[in-house]
């Protein structure tokens, strides 16, 4: 069943929204591309189907920059640039791998895994769990810290469920509710470690301003909210292997 | 014929007192008879001699410090309103080697005038830069400010002018300038003497600032943990404008610029200058990537100027007297002068303002009369939380920007905190990553998860588990923080842990005691 569900998300997904400028070429990864005026280089990657791995951007949002891990390397420029929120320049050449990037999103990726739960990686299927895979990062070296595996799962709304433990902080499900749907129902609550998505006064998504529309679902990539139809006989959180 | 007696109302005073002791000094003087006028100026900066009286003598202003309430007779009986001797007295002021060594050229008001008085700051060359800057174009004015070498003093040393001139060359149908006064580093206090001692420098500046890149609005930020500089510049706000030095056609120019005070909610990251814009708009303290640059699209989508108290309040005085006059201190591409706070374990801290090329030796013995406790001098952070710790090695590097940058440290807002060989450095590098942690904004994941993290770790080395991987992962961990995440304060947060393993290995149970390996 995973497979048919994926199949539905397998259009393209540029990063960022579609912009309308006059055409700029660049080069990335040697492939020359042209984007109109105003696109970042994540969607231009994407467009040379050089596209970089990502988790707070969707091209349904506007750019972000809080993940970390569509960094690339721009010539003439220094340290690595979020290619989310760096816009394409005329000339411009953009490296989208190499044995440095590779290392920040390694580390970056550690980071998640160390605040993931353990037993929801094997079967998963979400972005979330694809980046993963694709940087290549398993397990992380932070051994038992401090996480949100013991918040509450949220499942007052009918249509979908909202699980903190796997959620991610990229903000998707809040730019959403306030680009996509305009209803402004979620926020961030707290800072730092302790940021987490909430909804309206930190009250149940039954009972906050959300209006169900599903926007944040679409959006998050961790299946952090989820739709609870895809869970036969209520949602029960994977036992991690070492707990 | 009244004699004039200054108690300053300033924060470190007032701490220590300073209103009682002005009360005293007033029914002291009505109980003897004693026609006395009793300023509440500004602070010299001398923070141990806090609640530092002075009294204006014929022969110039003379000194006694620190004075408390149970002084105040005795002072009186010594005849201080004369310049008495007594076991309080340093005599004159301006002699007084601490002040008279300093240059103090954005603090020269502070201290002296009544912080309120538009007549003092006027009689004491206030208005001189804003004067000749409406006289001259704008773009003119910007081009003084380059010449003079300025540099952000908020601790990122961007070229003042430099950003101005961005400001400036950008169309829009309105600017700002926005004032970062959100002065949040430990051991940093300029900021606040300024606000506190010099309002209308501040002011001052600002309009400068305004009529020099075309912005007619701008906002201080600064922080609800800052009551009495707020008060001092509301007032001060309100005063200027009612003197047309603030508001619409400033001094009959056509000229308008107009400010006020914005405060923040207790968030170090609204220091962060996209993260202040965000607070002004009203929304939640957090990071905007750049870019676009606030220079072109910063508060409320227009081209903003983003500076530091400091930077804003130098610019008067570069007007004044010219750049050339400012560019003359300093040394290599550190221009001109920086008030450096000088905080922590010392005997005689306070507010040094000094050229740069001063080192840190000859501030931290000269000025800061080495450590309170009397023992020997361990460690030294420059540059508030986020900045590098030094050993004692190190204490003849002069305060210049790239000095600092080829050891691996910062000058940042020029704070200076010092400590004694009783420091625990794996105790300070946990610290920093604790600050982090609290003060993450949360945005970026290095920052939001990695803070945490590492104060996990570095707790975990302390505690002597897994020294050797969790050492390795702690650098690994610095490595991403430091080169991928959003902003400063997650890119700075491995410095003083980085700088702590560098000349403190032995604090943390490691091998190769640089300590010892540096003294050959």
């Amino acid at each position: 069943m995973w497979a048919e569900v994926r199949g539905l998300r397998d259009d393209v997904d540029f990063g960022t929204p579609p912009r309308s400028g006059a055409p700029v070429t660049l080069t990335i990864d040697g492939v020359e591309v042209t984007v109109p005026a105003g696109s970042s280089v994540m969607l231009a990657a994407a467009e040379a189907r050089r596209a970089v791995p990502k988790l707070c951007a969707t091209d349904m949002v506007e750019a972000f920059g809080s993940c970390r891990v569509c960094l690339v390397e721009i010539e003439g420029r220094r340290g690595f640039p979020a290619s989310c929120t760096t816009l394409v320049e005329p000339g411009m050449v953009v490296r989208t791998e190499s044995p440095r990037l590779q290392q920040l999103r390694s580390g970056v990726m550690e980071l998640y895994l160390s605040d993931f739960p353990a037993g929801e990686l094997p079967d998963g299927w979400s972005e979330f769990h694809e980046t993963v895979r694709r940087i290549g990062v398993t397990t992380h070296g932070y051994g038992a810290g401090a996480t949100h595996h013991d918040l509450p799962v949220d499942a007052s709304n009918p249509y979908f469920l909202f699980d903190p433990a796997k959620c991610i902080v990229c903000s998707r499900c809040v730019r959403a509710c306030e680009e996509v749907q305009g209803t402004f129902a979620l926020t961030i609550d707290g800072r730092g470690f302790d940021s987490k998505v909430a909804a309206s006064q930190d009250e149940p998504f039954f009972d906050s301003e959300c209006v169900s529309c599903g926007a944040c679902v679409q959006a998050c990539p961790s299946h952090a909210l989820v739709e609870k139809s895809l869970f036969d006989g209520g949602y029960v959180r994977a036992e991690s292997p070492e707990a | 014929m009244s004699v004039t007696v200054f108690v300053p109302r300033d924060s470190f005073a007032m701490a220590l007192g300073a209103d009682r002791v002005a009360q005293a000094i007033a029914v002291e003087a009505a109980a003897r008879g004693l026609a006395v006028r009793v300023v509440r100026n500004g602070s010299r900066g001398m923070a141990w001699l806090e609640p530092f009286v002075e009294v204006q003598t014929p022969a110039g202003r003379t000194g006694y410090g620190p004075v408390s309430v149970r002084d105040v007779e005795s002072l009186f009986a010594a005849g201080f309103l004369q310049g008495g001797a007594h076991p309080l007295a340093h005599g004159a002021v301006d002699a007084m080697p601490w002040l008279a060594r300093q240059e103090r050229l954005t603090y020269a008001r502070v201290g002296v005038t009544d912080p309120l008085s538009l007549d003092d700051y006027l009689a004491h060359d206030g208005f001189r830069g804003l004067r000749r800057a409406l006289g001259m174009a704008p773009g003119a004015v910007v081009e003084e400010v380059v010449a003079s070498g300025l540099r952000g003093r908020g601790g990122a040393a961007f070229p003042t002018g430099i950003k101005w001139r961005t400001v400036a060359g950008a169309e829009a149908p309105r600017k700002y300038i926005a004032c970062n006064a959100d002065e949040g580093d430990s051991g940093t206090y300029s900021d606040r003497m300024i606000m506190e001692g010099d309002p209308y420098v501040l002011i001052e500046g600002m309009a400068i600032a305004g009529y020099a890149v075309g912005a007619t609005y701008g906002y201080i930020y600064t922080r609800s943990e800052y009551p009495l500089a707020i008060a001092t510049l509301e007032e001060a706000i309100r005063r200027a404008r009612a003197a047309g030095w603030l508001g619409a056609d400033i001094q009959g120019s056509g000229v308008s610029f107009d400010l006020e005070v914005r405060m923040g909610a207790g968030a170090y990251i609204c220091g962060e200058e996209t993260a202040m814009l965000e607070s002004l708009e009203g929304k939640r303290g957090q990071i905007r990537p750049k870019p676009p640059l606030p220079a072109l699209k910063g508060l409320f989508g227009m081209p903003t100027v983003v500076n530091n108290v400091i930077s804003l309040a130098t610019v008067p005085i570069i007007l004044d007297r010219g750049g050339a006059f400012y560019a003359e201190f300093g040394m290599g591409r550190s221009r001109g002068t920086l008030p450096i706070q000088l905080a922590g374990n010392l005997r005689t801290p306070g507010l040094v303002e000094k050229a740069f090329g001063v080192t840190l030796r000859e501030l931290v013995e000269d000025w800061g009369g080495g450590t309170a406790s009397g023992r020997p001098v361990r460690a030294v952070q420059v540059g508030g939380p986020l900045g590098a710790y030094f050993d004692a090695s190190l204490l003849d590097l002069p305060l210049d920007y790239e000095a600092f940058a080829k050891e691996q440290g910062i000058v940042g807002h020029g704070g200076i905190v010092v400590f004694d060989d009783t420091v625990d450095m794996a105790e300070q590098a946990r610290y920093a990553m604790e600050f982090c942690a609290i003060e993450s904004c949360g945005k970026c994941t290095p920052c939001r998860i990695g803070s945490t993290r590492g104060r996990e770790l570095i707790e975990r080395i302390i505690r002597g588990e897994d020294v050797a991987a969790s050492h390795a992962q702690l650098l690994a961990l610095c490595d991403v923080m430091e080169h991928a995440s959003l902003c400063a304060l997650g890119g700075m947060a491995p410095l003083p842990v980085l700088s702590a393993l560098r000349f403190f290995p032995g604090d943390f149970g490691l091998a190769g005691d640089r300590e010892v390996a540096h003294v050959g």
